[in-house]
């Protein structure tokens, strides 16, 4: 755990402009969970100028739909979705604030330009761990969009989530990087 | 004649989703192990070990392998003697999907393609029947996540395109799938039939034993020039750089229309799920 750096939610902008791709980073305190359907929901309030069930600013946005909890578990298994299904609404939620977001795959050009303008940072969470990272989240509470099941955003309590740095602001891409070190044909 | 009732199908069915996502197999387990020492990359050898950590809490705690505990895809091998009595069958499996997920703590994620409401029991099942021969009634199911089922195709080849033309189109696809469909992966590949037939025999392929050899010495050597091929792309573990991009390529074949190439690809992440059980 040593390469590990430990990092604090909400993210702020000094923390975001430090981190790099390949970065390990233990997440601590809060995380808001969204998928498809509740970040379409969540742009469409933004179109509407109404006000956001969760706030933004600062904030990191998990791109996962748990298993329900079985008895005396805060959250069922919870490991991330694919991330290029968000990359429609990932870009507007940035330039309202928002820093982080925890996902899996690779991004849109269009989301990797909007992390360098809005200084956000893009981290991968290990797919199909799911029953390892539950075990990272100590409470997990649904706050807005019951009705949507396992895609209803909630509120989690996270310590030492582990993640690496994908995208960062200076434009590097883990995805691309990583894939071309051991790349042989 | 031998009957069955379909409450035991039901029964079945519900045992079975909960198991397979639940208990990796013992083939997967292997495959994992044998990455472990195969992978050269630190970040994609640490992805293993976290891979093989979640297997073991998922078996020990009987929690899902992965959130994402898929669409329940149910294999029926009904032996032609046997008369299934108490009700329909197709309502039977459906009824076992319901209880298996609803029982087992297991997600649901049927949903209403348009408005993308969620069903809420994750019904209807997709099912795939096969009348054979005997008495026997063969269940399998097979829960298939969203991830690595985006990551798949159909593409009807040119017969002059040929065993050249089929290798360059499954290795660009896994090259183009990068890191979604949560490498290391396992690719069902089906060649030959029509278009659907193609692609429920990739799906069939994915069933094999990760390990196993190919019966058909033609097609093994294949899967072996494929996978080497597949492990040159770089894309490792989690698709964060690695040796380690597929553990297997597993291929079915059946002859196919003198006009015709098809040629279908579905990849399955590493959850590799499926559980069987006759009756």
């Amino acid at each position: 755990m040593e390469d590990y750096l430990r990092l604090q939610t909400p993210l702020t902008e000094e923390v975001v402009a430090s981190l790099k791709a390949g970065d390990r980073v233990l997440l601590n305190g809060i995380l808001y969970t969204g998928r498809d359907a509740a970040h379409k929901r969540l742009v469409e309030l933004l179109d509407q100028g109404r006000e956001l069930p969760i706030p933004l600013a600062g904030q990191v946005i998990y791109f996962v739909g748990p298993a329900p909890a079985k008895p005396g578990q805060a959250i069922g298994s919870a490991g991330p979705t694919t991330s290029y299904r968000m990359d429609p609404y990932s870009p507007r939620l940035l330039a309202e604030g928002l820093k982080g977001m925890i996902g899996k795959g690779g991004r849109s050009a269009e989301v990797k330009e909007a992390i360098k303008k809005y200084h956000g940072i893009y981290f991968a969470a290990v797919g199909g761990a799911g029953a390892l990272l539950a075990q990272r989240i100590k409470k997990a509470e649904v706050v807005a969009y019951e009705d949507l099941g396992p895609e209803a955003i909630r509120r989690l309590e996270v310590v030492d989530f582990p993640v690496v740095v994908v995208n960062d602001i200076y434009g590097n891409d883990l995805y691309e990087q990583g894939v071309a070190a051991y790349r042989q044909r | 004649m031998r009957e069955i009732d379909v409450l035991q199908v039901t029964q079945a069915v519900a045992r079975l989703c909960a198991e397979a996502n639940y208990f990796l197999g013992d083939d997967m387990l292997a495959a994992l192990e044998q990455a472990a020492g195969r992978e050269e990359s630190p970040t994609g050898r640490t992805i293993i070990a976290q891979l093989q950590e979640n297997a073991a809490i998922a078996a020990r705690d009987q929690v899902p392998i992965c959130q994402d505990t898929g669409l329940a895809v149910v294999f029926l091998e009904i032996g032609q003697d046997v008369h299934l009595v108490g009700g329909d069958l197709e309502t039977a499996v459906n009824e076992g999907v319901r209880q298996g997920y609803r029982e087992g703590y297991l997600r649901k994620s049927s949903c209403h393609p348009f408005t993308r409401q969620n069903l809420g029991d994750n019904t209807p099942a997709v099912i795939h029947c096969r009348i054979v021969p005997g008495e026997q009634l063969k269940i399998t199911v097979a829960p298939k996540g969203g991830g690595s089922e985006n990551m798949s195709k159909v593409v009807m080849l040119k017969p002059a395109d040929g065993v050249a033309g089929i290798k360059q189109q499954v290795v660009e696809w896994v090259r183009q799938a990068g890191a979604n469909p949560c490498p290391p992966t396992i690719v069902g590949v089906g060649i030959g039939g029509t278009f659907e037939r193609a692609a429920l025999l990739a799906k069939e392929a994915l069933l094999r034993e990760v390990g196993s050899s190919n019966p058909d010495p033609e097609l093994a050597r294949l899967e072996e020039e494929l996978l080497t091929e597949i492990n040159k792309l770089g894309i490792g573990p989690q698709g964060l750089g690695g040796r380690v991009t597929s553990f297997a390529v597993h291929v079915k074949m059946l002859p196919c229309h003198i006009a015709s190439l098809p040629l279908a690809i579905n990849i399955q992440c590493h959850a590799a799920r499926h559980k069987e059980v006759v009756l």
